[in-house]
Order: C-alpha cells, then sequence, then structure tokens
C-alpha cells in the first residue's frame, strides 16, 4: 500500500509542490484525493531531493493545502491495449465514456513510448490516394507521413480531413484500416462532426476516439495525443493495422504547454512558448511511419488553426520543421467559394517523390506535377501585377498564365465534398489545363511525356474557358 | 571499472544533479541508477554536480546511485567507422535493432566499433623503427575505395619494439608495441579521443581549392572551399534537406560525414535506404562505403542531440588525419543550439537573446573553427575537413541568434528562399543574397579548370541578374512595355540564367550532377545567344524575333545532355551563331 502524503506545500495554477516525500520518481503518475473525496491524476515534473513538483491533469480547483492527499503510484501514465479497443471512445484521460466497460488489457504501455531506431524505419513510398486533386496530384499524402493541416479559425480543416479520412486508400490493396481521431481542446459540435461522420461511413467500428472538449481539464491535453498515438502504435505495430490518427487542434495542446511553462516560471522562448516546445511536438509528431519487416503504418494528420494565419508563429513554424510538408488552406480561396481551400504554392509534401511516378501514380505525375507548380506561381505572380497596372500592361503570355491561374483554382483545386477523383483523372485535368500553353512553355515536361499525353487534349478549345468566367 | 558513488538528488527531464561523486570532472562520463542511463556532467558546484543524461530520465528519483567512469565523452576511432550509423553519442543503431527491437530502450548499449569483426592489417612499418604521433604504422582495407591508416595515438613518440605481420585481427588485439621515453605502449586498431577537444595538427592553411558539389549555382557562383565553412539557412519548405542531401551525395570529398540533428526520422531512413544503392559518380562504388552516418532524429533525447555535431566532427578529424578530404554535413545545428538552450534553461543559467545561452555564439565559433585545410602531424599531407551547416531559424527569420551566430563564423552563406521553393526553383538558393567569401581564393583553379573566359562570363551573369531585380521593379511601376528591347533581352537572359542553368532537379538523373566542364558549356550557351542578340538588336533585328528563335528551346534541353555528350554543345553553339548570321542579314538585305 503506498504511501498518502498530506504535505503538501504550495499550489499554483495547474502546480503542485509535495514536501517530506521518499522514493518518488521523475515523470511517475500521482492519484490527487481532494477534501471532498473527489480524485484527480497528476504527473512528477520535478523530484528535488524530499519535494516533488507535480501537475495536475484535471486542474487544481477545489485543492487545499492542509486536507490534499497524494499517492504516488510507481509508474508512468499507462495504456490498457486489447483488439476490443476499436469502436471506442475516450476521454482525454483514457476513460471510456461510451457507457461500455473498460478494456480488459492484454497489454498495457507507457505512453510516452520509446524513441523508433531510425535504422529500423522503413521510408514511406505507398501512394495514397485521397481523391483529393490538390493533395493527390501536387501535394501527395504517402503511408507513413506525418502531413498537417495549416488552417485559420473559420475555415474548413474539419472538412478536409474527414474527407480524407474517409476516401483514403492505397490503390490497388485491401488492408486493414484503422482511425484514431485526438480531440485536443476543440469544440463538442465539430467533435460530433467528426463522430457523425465516422458513423454515416461505417467507419466508427474501425475508429478509436481520444475526446478532450473545450470544458475539459486544460493540462490533461498534454496526455491525450499520446494516448492515442500509443494505441495508434499498438494498432500498427503489434496488429498490422494502416493508422490514420488525426490530431486536433495542435494549437490547443501547444497553449496547454505554454501554461504548464509559465505556471513553472520557466524562460520563455518565442510568444512565451517553452524552449523546448520543438522537442515536446517531434517526440509526438516521429510517432508516424513505417517499420521495416511489419505490416502496418501510422499516417499523422495534425490540424493546427495558425493564429491570424501567421504561418510564422511558433506552433506552425515549430510544426513544418519537424513534419514532412504541410498543406495550408488559404482564407482568400475558402471567400471564393473554392473547396477544398488548399493553396498549392506554400503547401507542400516532402515524401511525395517516392510515392509517385511510374508503377504508383502514372510516369508523367512528377513532371506534370512541377510544370502546374511552376505555372501557377507565374499566373499567380503576373495577376498580382495586373491588379496594380492593369490587364493591359500584361503581355500575350502573361495574359495565357493568368487565364491558366484562375482555370487551375476552378477546375483542378475546386472540387465538391463528396467527390473522389482517381489519381488518373486528376492528372488528366492537369494535363487539359496545361494545353492551352504553347509546347514550347513547357519546359519541366519531358518531350517524350509531351508526345504521349497532350495530344489527348489539343481539343481543348478556349471556349470552355467562358463558362468558367 | 565502475564504483557505487554519489547519489541523485534531483531531477528534471534530462537534467540530474548528483551529490558527492568523488573527484568529479567536468565533461566526465558518468552512468545514474541501476538502469545504467549514459551521461556528461556539465557543471560542478560544491559536492554537486549537474548531470546531462543521454537518455529518458523517467522513473529516476533521488537516492539511486550514480557510476563515475572518470573519462570524458570520447568516441572510439577505428576501422568499422564507415559505413555505420550512429546516433549521437555514437551508439551503432544497426547493431541495437539487432538487439533490442525496433524502438530504442534505455540503458541499451553496444560498442561503436564491433569486437567480432575481423580485419587484414598490413604493417607499414618495421621493428626498431621510431615513430611519433600521427605517423602511420599500418593500414586496413575497410572499404573499397577507403583505405584506413592506423595512426600512432596522440601522445605517444618512441620506438616500435614488436609489430604484428600482415594478419587478420579485430579492433581490441594489440598490433604493436611502442617503447616511449616512460614506458611501452601498445596500439590497437581503434583509439579514443574525446569528443569536444579538437585533434592536433600540424600546420592550418588557406584554403584554394574548391569543393566540387555538381550543383551549378554552388560551383558557378557560391563556391565552398575544401576546407571551408558554409551555411545554410532557410524556412521550412525551402529545400534545405535536399541540399544537403545533394552535397553528400556528389561533393567531391573522399568521406562524408553526416550529422542528422534532431531532424526527421524518415528523412534519416531515406539517406540509409537510398546512399547504398546510390554510386559515386568517381569510383563507380556504393556511397555508403564513403559515408559515416550520425542520426540524433528529433524524438531521441535531447542531450544527445547537443553531443551529436561533437562525435560527427571527432569521427571527420580522425580521417582528416589519414591524409582524406572530408565533407561534414549538420542537419540542422539550430536543433543543437536549441538542445544547448533546453540544458541551459535546466541548468538556471542567465539566458542571452531568446533564451539562448549567453557562450551560444562562442560554441557555434568553435565548432566550425574545426574544419580547415591543414597539414596533418606525422607526414605533414595536406588533409582538409570541410564543414557545412544547415540552420533553422524560426519563420525563416535572419535575424534569429543562431543564424546571426554562423554567419559570423562561416565563409559561404546559401541563402534559402521560400518564394523560389513555391515557384519550385530548386536548388532554391537566391542569387542576389548569398555570398561566398572564397570566389577570389579559388579563382586560379577556375581559371585552369573552365578557362580564362570562366571569371568574365560569370560575372557577366551575376550582373545580369543584379540588373535584372532592378527592372523587375520598374516593370512593376510602369509595366513591360516601356522597357527597351536592350531591357528586355536583358530580362530574358536573366530568366534563362534562372531557369536553363540555376535550376536543377535533384530527381532527374541527367540534371542531378553536372560536371564543371558541362556548367561552363551551358553557362556559354546562354552567354553566346545573349551576345548575339544583343549584336543583332543594335542591327534593327527585332526583339519578338530573336525571342520566337526555336534554339532557344534547345538551350533550355542543354541540362539532359549527358555528360558523356558534351560534344553537342558545340552543334548548338554553330547553331546559335549561323541563325543570327541568318537574322542579321536578312534585316541588312531588308
Amino acid at each position: 500500500m503506498a504511501k498518502e502524503y498530506v504535505t503538501t506545500r504550495e499550489i499554483a495554477g495547474p502546480l503542485l509542490i509535495v514536501d517530506h516525500i521518499e522514493g518518488a520518481k521523475y515523470n511517475e503518475i500521482v492519484q490527487i484525493k481532494a477534501v471532498d473525496g473527489s480524485i484527480k491524476n497528476g504527473q512528477v515534473l520535478e523530484v528535488d531531493g524530499d519535494r516533488a513538483l507535480i501537475q495536475v491533469f484535471e486542474g487544481t480547483a477545489g485543492l487545499n493545502l492542509g486536507g490534499t492527499r497524494v499517492k504516488f503510484l510507481g509508474r508512468g501514465v499507462e495504456v490498457g491495449l486489447s483488439p476490443s479497443i476499436l469502436g471506442r471512445i475516450f476521454n482525454g484521460s483514457g476513460v471510456p465514456i461510451d457507457g461500455s466497460s473498460a478494456i480488459i488489457s492484454e497489454k498495457r504501455m507507457d505512453i510516452n513510448g520509446n524513441p523508433l531506431n531510425p535504422y529500423a524505419r522503413n521510408y514511406p513510398s505507398e501512394f495514397i490516394q485521397t481523391g483529393i486533386s490538390a493533395i493527390d496530384g501536387l501535394n501527395t499524402l504517402v503511408r507513413g507521413q506525418k502531413l498537417p493541416i495549416f488552417s485559420g479559425s473559420g475555415l474548413p480543416h474539419a472538412k478536409v480531413a474527414a474527407q480524407i479520412a474517409r476516401q483514403a486508400k492505397v490503390l490497388g490493396k485491401e488492408e486493414k484500416f484503422a482511425v484514431v481521431f485526438v480531440a485536443m481542446g476543440i469544440t463538442f459540435e465539430e467533435a460530433n462532426y467528426f463522430m457523425e461522420d465516422f458513423k454515416q461511413t461505417g467507419a466508427l467500428e474501425r475508429s478509436v476516439m481520444f475526446l478532450n472538449l473545450a470544458n475539459d481539464p486544460v493540462i490533461e491535453r498534454i496526455a491525450t495525443p499520446r494516448f492515442g498515438l500509443t494505441v495508434a502504435e499498438y494498432l500498427a505495430f503489434d496488429l498490422g493495422m494502416h493508422v490514420l490518427v488525426i490530431l486536433t487542434d495542435m494549437t490547443n495542446y501547444c497553449e496547454a504547454l505554454r501554461e504548464i511553462s509559465a505556471a513553472r516560471k520557466e524562460v520563455p522562448g518565442r510568444r512565451g512558448y517553452p524552449g523546448y516546445m520543438y522537442t515536446d511536438l517531434a517526440t509526438m509528431y516521429e510517432r508516424a511511419g513505417r517499420i521495416k519487416e511489419k505490416k502496418g503504418s501510422i499516417t499523422q494528420i495534425p490540424i493546427l488553426t495558425m493564429p491570424e494565419d501567421d504561418k510564422t508563429h511558433p506552433i506552425a513554424d515549430l510544426t513544418g520543421y519537424i513534419t514532412e510538408g504541410q498543406m495550408f488552406l488559404s482564407r482568400n480561396l475558402f471567400q471564393q467559394a473554392i473547396y477544398p481551400p488548399i493553396d498549392v504554392l506554400p503547401s507542400l509534401s516532402r515524401l511525395k517523390d517516392k510515392g509517385i511516378g511510374k508503377g504508383k501514380t502514372r510516369e508523367d505525375h512528377a513532371d506534370v506535377l512541377n510544370q502546374l507548380f511552376a505555372a501557377y506561381a507565374r499566373g499567380r505572380e503576373v495577376r498580382e501585377l495586373a491588379i496594380v497596372l492593369g490587364e493591359s500592361a500584361l503581355t500575350k503570355a502573361d495574359l495565357i498564365f493568368v487565364r491558366f491561374a484562375d482555370e487551375f483554382e476552378q477546375k483542378f483545386v475546386k472540387q465538391s465534398e463528396y467527390e473522389n477523383r482517381s489519381i488518373e483523372e486528376t492528372l488528366d485535368i492537369g494535363w487539359r489545363l496545361l494545353s492551352i500553353f504553347p509546347v514550347g512553355e513547357l519546359k519541366r515536361i519531358r518531350p517524350e511525356y509531351i508526345k504521349k499525353y497532350l495530344s489527348r487534349y489539343t481539343t481543348f478549345s478556349a471556349g470552355d474557358t467562358k463558362n468558367a468566367d | 571499472m565502475k564504483e557505487k558513488i554519489g547519489r541523485v538528488v534531483k531531477v528534471a527531464g534530462p537534467l540530474v544533479v548528483a551529490e558527492n561523486i568523488p573527484q568529479a570532472k567536468m565533461f566526465e562520463m558518468v552512468y545514474v541508477s541501476d538502469k545504467n542511463l549514459f551521461g556528461e556532467i556539465i557543471e560542478i558546484k560544491g559536492n554537486k554536480a549537474s548531470i546531462q543524461v543521454y537518455e529518458d530520465t523517467s522513473g529516476i528519483g533521488p537516492g539511486e546511485f550514480v557510476y563515475s567512469t572518470g573519462l570524458s565523452l570520447s568516441v572510439e576511432l577505428g576501422p568499422g567507422l564507415i559505413g555505420s550509423i550512429y546516433d549521437g553519442v555514437q551508439r551503432p543503431l544497426d547493431e541495437l535493432r539487432k538487439e533490442y527491437g525496433d524502438f530504442i530502450s534505455r540503458g541499451a548499449y553496444k560498442p561503436a566499433l564491433n569486437r567480432e569483426k575481423e580485419w587484414l592489417f598490413e604493417p607499414v612499418v618495421s621493428k626498431g623503427a621510431t615513430v611519433k604521433t600521427g605517423d602511420v604504422i599500418g593500414k586496413v582495407q575497410e572499404t573499397p575505395v577507403i583505405m584506413h591508416k592506423i595512426i600512432v595515438p596522440s601522445g605517444i613518440e618512441g620506438e616500435i619494439i614488436s609489430i604484428i605481420e600482415k594478419k587478420k585481427v579485430t579492433v581490441e588485439e594489440v598490433v604493436a608495441r611502442v617503447k616511449t621515453m616512460e614506458e611501452t605502449k601498445e596500439i590497437k586498431l581503434f583509439q579514443k579521443w574525446p569528443v569536444r577537444i579538437a585533434r592536433p595538427v600540424m600546420k592550418r592553411l588557406p584554403p584554394i581549392n574548391p569543393l566540387v558539389t555538381g550543383q551549378r549555382v554552388i560551383d558557378a557562383f557560391f563556391p565552398i572551399a575544401k576546407g571551408g565553412t558554409a551555411c545554410v539557412p532557410g524556412p521550412f519548405g525551402s529545400g534545405k534537406t535536399v541540399v544537403q542531401h545533394q552535397l553528400s551525395k556528389w561533393s567531391d570529398a573522399d568521406i562524408v560525414v553526416f550529422i542528422g540533428c534532431g531532424e526527421r526520422g524518415n528523412e534519416m531512413t531515406d539517406v540509409l535506404m537510398e546512399f547504398p544503392e546510390l554510386k559515386d559518380p568517381r569510383t563507380g562504388r556504393p556511397l555508403m562505403e564513403r559515408t559515416v552516418l550520425i542520426a540524433n532524429t528529433s524524438n531521441m533525447p535531447v542531450a544527445a542531440r547537443e553531443a551529436s555535431v561533437f562525435t560527427g566532427i571527432t569521427i571527420g578529424e580522425y580521417y582528416r588525419d589519414m591524409g582524406y578530404n572530408i565533407a561534414l554535413m549538420a542537419d540542422s545545428t539550430s536543433r543543437w543550439a536549441e538542445a544547448m538552450r533546453e540544458m541551459s534553461g535546466r541548468l538556471e543559467e542567465m539566458p542571452g537573446e531568446e533564451g539562448y545561452p549567453a557562450y551560444l555564439a562562442s560554441r557555434v565559433a568553435s565548432f566550425y573553427e574545426r574544419a580547415g585545410r591543414v597539414f596533418i602531424l606525422g607526414s605533414g599531407k595536406e588533409a582538409t575537413l570541410s564543414v557545412i551547416g544547415a540552420v533553422s531559424p524560426p519563420g525563416g527569420d535572419l535575424s534569429d541568434p543562431v543564424v546571426q551566430a554562423t554567419l559570423r563564423t562561416v565563409r559561404v552563406f546559401w541563402s534559402l528562399d521560400a518564394q523560389l521553393a513555391y515557384a519550385r526553383h530548386f536548388p532554391s538558393i537566391h542569387w542576389l543574397r548569398s555570398y561566398s567569401l572564397y570566389v577570389d581564393m579559388l579563382s586560379d583553379f577556375y581559371k585552369k579548370e573552365m578557362g580564362e573566359e570562366w571569371i568574365e562570363i560569370r560575372q557577366e551573369a551575376m550582373k545580369t541578374l543584379r540588373r535584372e531585380a532592378e527592372l523587375q521593379e520598374m516593370v512593376r511601376l510602369i509595366g513591360i512595355d516601356a522597357l527597351s528591347s536592350k531591357d528586355r533581352l536583358i530580362m530574358e537572359t536573366a530568366r534563362s540564367i534562372r531557369e536553363d542553368f540555376l535550376q536543377q532537379n535533384a530527381f532527374m538523373d541527367a540534371d542531378t550532377y553536372t560536371s564543371l566542364k558541362k556548367q561552363y558549356r551551358m553557362m556559354k550557351l546562354i552567354h553566346l545567344f545573349n551576345k548575339l542578340a544583343a549584336h543583332a538588336l543594335d542591327k534593327n533585328v527585332g526583339l519578338d524575333k530573336i525571342l520566337s528563335l526555336p534554339i532557344r528551346i534547345e538551350i533550355s534541353r542543354a541540362k539532359l545532355i549527358p555528360e558523356k555528350e558534351l560534344k553537342k554543345f558545340d552543334a548548338i553553339e554553330e547553331k546559335i551563331s549561323s541563325l543570327f548570321n541568318t537574322l542579321v542579314k536578312e534585316v541588312e538585305n531588308g
């Protein structure tokens, strides 16, 4: 029977300092009983001699100095696992909230996990078809990748994420597939949107959900994604499933991290976020991947809303440095009623080169992709110029680029929420759009592909563009 | 070897404070608790020592033992380094996986150099010879391309009293005995060296030869010298890592040390899976046979990340001391600086700028200062160690303290630009903001290798690009029509330089590496076209006519001409000349 300590000396924000303890360990989990008998959970952040600093997940409301009883449990935070975890819904601390009984675990794992040996990793190279042209065509997602959605408040990131979860598949394969959904501080409505969507498509029974909603304890959010990722590791590497992890919203997570850091009076880094935020985020994002000689994989789609759409904000910035690319949602496109409002220029999938090409998508994919990017970038540049100077100042060649940029947004990027385009369709749209250029402008495409594919679309006439206007 | 001494009093993340370690030394290696967590003493106050622990400290608490080793944090140097992949404190990751599984569990340990593997040792000196530090006593063929020289470790000088015949030995076997003034020393195939101390050299020299990388924007415009230092800062998504990978693949160094410091796991895997397949363009052998990899990815313990750059550069120096040219890549030094910041914060040191420790700049400088062109100890032969560090400034902001500290030290600056990356202009090294202070030092080499003209052509190209930026401003204000034909030609030539020369596709076989000869020919095509076009304009040929010449497509595709068929350039040059002749004649004849 573990000792209970009543020697709490200080309570500050989410932190508790307890004196005269024996044998406390770093990162150990503690149970805290308040005077009114309610139980809270916490974790040791620091031990210094006989004093321990504890973060309380459920917040310190109701705790006092005399009557608070603290018990050290001698283990880290763990999650119980078994195949029956699929289809279940938990709160942010891993307690079932779907009315069913607790999981009878076959295995317990520490939620912090261990770093994956880089040597054991297998390079992600299997193309995932999401059915969304802006992703498949230009910022291709592959299995084992971590590709965040950089969004802003009011943008439809939830819809995009749900569409990916609904449509994602690897061509020509039927494999065990699961979704782990982790909510951190999002509204009930948003969480419910995902739940309803999963229910309708029958994905719910292949899902595991961890919900820490906006009115749930803030500090609990530190642990929530780690529960989710530990479950994902179990499903992927023990049960051999392909797991898609959706983490939303990382901004709330980072704010919880900042709260603890401030309470500990640590030297703040940029905008008050702690200096170790990069390392902290990395220990989660890096849990995506594949392992050699193992069947499963973990693909992560974290969502973060950038305050003021500012991508240099520390949360977006540090995330971008760890993840393998990013998908930017653009307010501008959204206001033009273009769904999905993915701004392809700053978006990037770092792993796409291994996932595209002959035998994976199509031989011409890489060249078409480069050409589309280059042409669209130039089109946008010229379009901005036209705003300043007026269209009359543009050369004939420039005008074609402007027309291309408009068409590209309307025909390539824009699609409906339930439209599932195959990669062939996506590339064909790309070729059709490129066919308005003289062949000499298509510098990024190998001549043999121009010969093979472009001829199919030269019938594309200027008349089509009228309809788009 | 291990004595029970000292006890833990405090644990805060990777920082552990222990008391009563007798004769605790700064940077001494210790083991914490019975779990054998490996750490290093970084501060001593009275009877308390602060230890940065290279592994996760969960479950460690006050009262546990700390075991001292008496040694500084050192690396093992000997045959078997090449082709290996280590973590930040030189644990072999492949061996760890065999022993401990896919995840790195705590306290996992395997020696850096395989103790069972036998190497064929061949002596080059005989009994009775006098040797001193740095002299070669024997050699081992480490890989088909690298001859590993067994050199006399530091501090040993005297007469060889025994040396073994040519035979197979393991790294731990004694191959020679040296009688020094005081005692007899044994020499094995491997030695140890403390990572935080630079290995000594005979003399340091200024660099004179370029490190040829096959990357056009680098070799032609912003070259780095062998023995030089460079830094690549850029926001995320600007292609920093691809630049680093390209350099480690194609640069003409004998040995490449690649440090993945706090970066993505999948990127390291890419290197790991790709390098064994890739062929060194000069030897035709797999690149792995000349590469040492250090991988301390972002999710691995932060303290080991701090050590990783030192581990890497010490290995680099060791091979330099055999007379080789080494290129060391560190991706990314920002993560290294952040690791320093984290440890500094936990030590409750007074922070400098942005929370970085006050000694940030001096640490950065002392790291880069270990690069150089030198005469090595022993034979006095020339060897170089070049260091290329990536920096990842937050938000791409170059006023970041790590960037600023780095720029004060390094001589080459490749500024990566997000706008270029968005337009898929790769490598996205910005031609106006980057610089290389080696250009003048290397001009003799370039004149010899690429022809006297080269310096001039290069300057002309730079001038065109600079002029383009000015003209673009003008176009923005008053429109392209306001430009004279001459200025529009400059714009077109600049575009050609950017798209047809500077842009290089790392993923296209014919384009990923360009020899200096081909770079010269490519640049000359653009130069020639521009020269003749300007001449034609003088002769009243219309600009539209010039710009619609189909030969321009051939210029733009010149990058795809294989290295073996450089003769094709002659044909294109001739064609350009004759086309312009015809144009001018047409106008003259009315």
